[in-house]
């Protein structure tokens, strides 16, 4: 594994988040894949932030493997966590 | 890699990095008594719990099986057994299975002491003196690292530590095992939504189908009891640490096995049936899981942690190592292995592990974690059983 000089990491080329890994302040501008995203919410470290546009009902990948699906769109710069993000294998296996 | 550490051969085979005195309650009703004892003998360590009584089928089984692993672990040399008298988990019952493993092993019942608890206290401080006193004349020598038993454990965890304490543990897992040793995986439903991964690497297909029927069991217990595990796992500590669903936090949490093949499952008290990466069936809760890893036989636990925790084991030193800086700062007193570079964007993973290696040897050589600088002596047994007391209530 590569050393980190961002203050993110993307953890698998295929992963659609990132982590980040110190505080990043809302209207932070973070370069990532030779683009520039701007970030929409405060992220506080180890917490994820959207690399690309994410519709509702599609997945989130981390480590390049599903962490589960938005349950709302998500724009890139969002913050992804449990308001827009749920387990994919406890929703279908356990129906409540 | 011919490496080697310093430890204590014991006479059935094993090896210990340390060579305790083990001070163990058979019921609860005596925890204050095993306390003093311990606090009064040298190199003594108190199992104390809040059960031993009452117990039937399973369940008894279970309690029982426990604290007679942790007699037998490796690191301790002998043991002195404490009952109250009227118990079903007796003292005679836990020592005669414990004297197997060939240790010196004294037990009493408070109620066949004269003169109540003070004269207990004092008879079971002459009984541990005396094994004390043989302890010390046992010295240490080289062993190869195929006599280490790893347990893996994680705990307070964020998004921080399934990208740098648990990567770095997965190497020094891995190292063990290519050394010959042993290394094992608890806390299951932290393996949720990896099922995949991990049957991958396993070694034959009934183990596949053993990881397979684990999971999925467990999964149709819940759907059957009707309850929601979304809530419960990622715990709410989790959760402010950035960790959204069990995936990710179980993608993270199993990076601590590395990449070695998986040789098969044990059930909480059972030993490894052999050498390399195995998983044991336990829950997810700290303490009961390694609590479960010493009494299978672990000499030493490395636990990484992100928002940190205080956790030690009484019989195994437990190693702890984190990534978060805020909580290396916060924390130090509690942390080991300070891994937060990798973030800060200082160290590979791979330097990492090496700085961990070389503290890990230090501690298999006898010296202290900060655990055990702290008396950290914890122990929580976990109740894996259908018992007729579940689900009552009124109707």
């Amino acid at each position: 594994m590569l050393k980190q000089s961002k203050n993110y990491i993307i953890m698998n080329p295929d992963d659609n988040c990132a982590t980040a890994l110190e505080d990043i302040s809302k209207n932070s501008q973070i370069q990532i894949r030779e683009n520039s995203i701007i970030i929409n919410y405060n992220i506080p470290l180890g917490h994820k932030i959207a690399l690309e546009d994410i519709e509702k009902g599609d997945m989130v990948k981390k480590y390049g493997h599903t962490i589960g699906f938005a349950t709302e769109d998500i724009n890139k710069g969002d913050w992804i966590h449990t308001h827009n993000l749920t387990s994919q294998y406890l929703k279908e296996v356990v129906k409540t | 890699m011919n490496e080697e550490f310093m430890g204590y051969q014991r006479t059935n085979g094993e090896v210990g990095i340390r060579n305790k005195i083990a001070i163990i309650s058979s019921v609860v009703c005596v925890n204050h008594i095993v306390q003093q004892i311990a606090n009064k003998v040298k190199d003594a360590v108190p199992i104390t719990h809040p059960l031993g009584c009452g117990q039937f089928g399973p369940d008894y089984s279970n309690t029982l099986n426990t604290l007679i692993g942790l007699g037998k672990n490796p690191n301790v040399f002998g043991a002195v057994v404490v009952g109250l008298g009227c118990e079903n988990i007796s003292s005679r019952l836990i020592a005669k299975n414990i004297k197997k493993s060939k240790k010196p092993v004294e037990f009493f019942d408070l109620q066949e002491v004269k003169g109540g608890s003070p004269a207990a206290i004092e008879k079971g401080i002459i009984l541990g003196n005396r094994i004390s006193e043989e302890a010390r004349e046992l010295k240490r020598e080289p062993f190869d690292f195929s006599h280490i038993v790893l347990g893996l454990e994680c705990g307070g965890s964020d998004s921080i530590s399934g990208i740098s304490a648990n990567p770095v543990l997965g190497i020094i897992s891995d190292r063990i095992v290519k050394c010959g040793g042993t290394s094992i995986l608890a806390e299951f439903t932290e393996w949720i939504g990896t099922e995949h991964l991990l049957i991958k690497r396993a070694i034959d297909k009934s183990v596949a189908e053993q990881i397979h029927n684990l999971l999925s069991g467990f999964l149709e217990n819940l759907k059957d009891l009707g309850i929601n595990f979304l809530g419960v796992q990622p715990t709410p500590g989790n959760i402010q640490g950035g960790l959204t669903t069990i995936e990710e936090k179980s993608l993270g949490s199993i990076a601590k096995a590395g990449k070695s093949p998986i040789q098969g499952l044990i059930q909480y008290t059972e030993k490894p049936k052999g050498k390399g990466l195995w998983l044991m069936i336990e829950p997810s809760l700290d303490v009961e899981s390694m609590t479960g890893l010493a009494a299978v036989g672990a000499n030493i636990i490395a636990m990484t942690t992100g928002r940190g925790s205080p956790c030690g084991n009484p019989v195994a030193p437990v190693i702890k190592l984190c990534g978060n800086p805020k909580t290396c700062e916060w924390m130090a007193e509690n942390i080991d292995v300070d891994v937060s570079s990798i973030i800060k964007g200082e160290d590979s993973v791979e330097e990492l592990a090496e700085v961990l290696w070389l503290r890990m040897k230090k501690v298999l050589n006898g010296e202290k974690t900060q655990a055990e600088n702290l008396g950290f002596n914890d122990i929580a047994i976990w109740r894996n059983t259908a018992s007729p007391f579940q689900y009552m209530h009124c109707k």
